[in-house]
């Protein structure tokens, strides 16, 4: 009996449930917003130290054993994702107190961050495919909501491409579920992964591998299925950008991490070429379509697609050094994602819009939010000493490694436009002087407020911002003990044997041998 | 029987795709609709069918005699359509705010987020 895996779960879905009882209650759900987030930031903390002791923590559900009952089960790399999952999830609770609207407050927008936190936890400490489809969902329906809180145009337009392409994704994945049940007759996935190898006609997993690199795909918003993203991430209340930008689409990523070192990786070979493929298009569709625009979160939308890239390369490389690297870049990719969002909201309060033409002279004005801006636009780029870099270096010394140079050169390249247009923001946002035509307001009020004047609190806005860009700093200055664990998580996933044994323990290596029930 | 089904859930699959590629808002959501039926079909067929043999353990023995249906796709199929009913209900209400806001049913007429 281990809490600590399922805590990471529990407590968010408890936070959300306390915070509907008191529905009427804006107060209440404003510390509970906080609170609860800071308590799923210790179990967190817990999890990811009792991880560094014992490889792998298990826990059934329902004492029902392995392959029979949903089995939770935290590696490494679950770990390091639930932390980074509570360190946003608190950053952008204490962020909404700030620039939550009363009229979205009043429609439920801390419990739907709530479950919304649990349902990616749950997602990352599963080892019952079905399981992660539910969990997918949960997170899903929860961001539908997030989406459309206030109801704009945009928003509508944002939220059909979401909901469509995003349901059509479960829909492939439920569909590949299903499948996987009729051919090997299991759901949990180190199950699954023994009983793989025993299947005769291949071509049925060669169909299943595609489905899920499909179906996740979508949801990583890799190449050629990122288009809803763009199309939707700049239409929400800002809070609500930040937090999908740092988690939804790295739950994607973590489900393609997991299905293919767990499930295939005996039939990596074309898999690998796919992916590689995959993301080299990935980060120049994403970097270039960053460079065509000119609004603050719409370029920032684009470099998410770019980012994913890396971690699709990490991932397609397939030695334990790449995948090491390509987790860095999650990791790294999370917090500074999430900042450069953050930023951008404040941006907006003191300055009345997102066009990066009409904005300026920031720097003059806010020396210490340039200096943040600085720090995780950089990062982004890749500048040492930043974590962006490590990230990076790590991924490209494994390219070079593995002898794939063009892919390599690609990344670095990929690197240089995303320097541009990071410093296309600076530039506009914080060298130039303001334009004479944008009549900076007084008094912002968060969107959706019902008229009366809030005042702007912004050291609310600022704390989660300077912590974050210290804590890219810090990655980057303490990167040879993140590497380590960058090294182990990398080394697990590689030898997966590890994994299953935890699951199913030794009563499955002997009965792996005989006939499926 | 399973042929039946497998033609049956394919015309399914096919209408919806379909369906989802026109450019009206309502023929997208039946067409999801018809979507993640398919699948809970496909779930249910694919792990083989098994006529009245319900999956019922006698008193006082610890395993079923005989053949028995697989309980197992049966609760994944149930809880696949409770996620779905509330998805499309989501999605159908979503549809509505929109046609209310852009007052159109048509695609084509949602692009002022893209450029």
């Amino acid at each position: 009996m281990r809490p600590e895996v399922a805590l990471p779960i529990l407590l968010p879905l408890l936070s959300g449930a306390i915070s509907l009882l008191f529905w009427r209650s804006r107060p209440m759900q404003r510390f509970i917003a906080v609170s609860g987030n800071i308590g799923l930031l210790v179990v967190s903390v817990w999890l990811f130290i009792a991880t560094l002791s014992d490889d792998y923590i298990t826990m059934q559900m329902g004492g029902w054993p392995a392959p029979f009952g949903i089995t939770l089960i935290a590696d490494m790399l679950s770990a390091v994702m639930v932390l980074m999952t509570a360190i946003i999830g608190l950053a952008i609770g204490i962020y909404s107190l700030a620039t939550t609207g009363r009229g979205h407050e009043k429609f439920g927008y801390y419990p739907l961050m709530h479950l919304l936190l649990a349902g990616v936890a749950g997602g990352f400490l599963t080892g019952d495919i079905f399981n992660l489809y539910v969990w997918f969902e949960v997170m899903l329906v929860s961001s539908f909501a997030l989406l459309i809180l206030g109801g704009e145009r945009p928003q509508m337009e944002g939220a059909i491409k979401y909901v469509t392409l995003n349901l059509l994704a479960s829909v492939i994945f439920l569909t590949a579920i299903g499948l996987t049940y009729g051919t090997v007759g299991t759901l949990n996935m180190a199950d699954i992964a023994l009983r793989f190898d025993e299947v005769e006609h291949q071509g049925m997993l060669e169909v299943l591998a595609v489905m899920y690199m499909i179906a996740f795909g979508i949801k990583a918003a890799a190449f050629p299925l990122f288009f809803w993203l763009p199309a939707s991430y700049h239409t929400p209340p800002v809070a609500v950008s930040a937090l999908f930008a740092g988690l939804l689409t790295k739950v994607g990523v973590y489900a393609l991490f997991r299905v293919f070192t767990l499930l295939f990786d005996q039939s990596m070979g074309y898999v690998q070429t796919i992916l590689l493929w995959g993301a080299g298009f990935t980060m120049v569709t994403g970097v270039l379509g960053a460079a065509a625009q000119y609004e603050f979160r719409r370029i920032l939308s684009f470099h998410i697609v770019s980012q994913i890239g890396y971690m699709i390369l990490g991932l397609a490389l397939y030695t334990p050094l790449a995948i090491a690297g390509g987790v860095f870049a999650v990791v790294h990719n999370i917090v500074v994602k999430t900042n450069l969002f953050l930023i951008s909201g404040i941006t907006h309060r003191l300055q009345g819009t997102y066009q990066l033409k009409k904005m300026g002279g920031l720097y003059r004005e806010r020396p210490w939010l340039a200096v943040a801006f600085f720090i995780s636009a950089f990062s982004l780029a890749g500048i040492p000493p930043l974590s962006g870099f490590f990230a990076k270096f790590v991924i490209v010394r494994a390219g070079i490694e593995a002898g794939a140079y063009v892919i390599t050169a690609v990344a670095l390249g990929v690197s240089l436009i995303t320097l541009y247009s990071m410093v296309k923001i600076w530039n506009e946002v914080f060298w130039k002087s303001l334009p004479d035509d944008n009549e900076v307001p007084e008094e912002t009020t968060p969107a959706g407020d019902d008229g009366r004047l809030v005042k702007p609190s912004l050291w609310m806005m600022y704390l989660p911002v300077v912590i974050l860009a210290l804590f890219s700093l810090l990655i980057g200055v303490f990167a040879e003990p993140v590497m380590q664990v960058m090294n182990h998580i990398g080394e697990q996933l590689f030898h997966p044997a590890g994994y299953i044994e935890a699951v199913l323990g030794e009563v499955a290596q002997s009965a792996a041998g005989e006939a499926s029930p | 029987m399973e042929p039946l089904m497998a033609i049956g859930i394919g015309l399914l699959y096919a209408t919806a795709i379909f369906l989802m590629l026109r450019r009206s808002i309502v023929k997208l959501v039946i067409g999801l609709m018809l979507l993640s039926n398919a699948a809970n079909l496909l779930i249910f067929t694919t792990a083989g069918m098994t006529r009245g043999a319900p999956p019922l353990i006698p008193k006082g023995m610890t395993a079923p005699i005989g053949e028995v249906a697989d309980p197992l796709p049966q609760a994944v199929v149930l809880t696949a359509i409770v996620i779905a009913f509330g998805v499309l209900a989501f999605a159908v209400v979503l549809i509505r705010r929109a046609y209310e806001i852009v007052k159109a049913d048509d695609l084509d007429k949602m692009k002022d987020t893209d450029t």
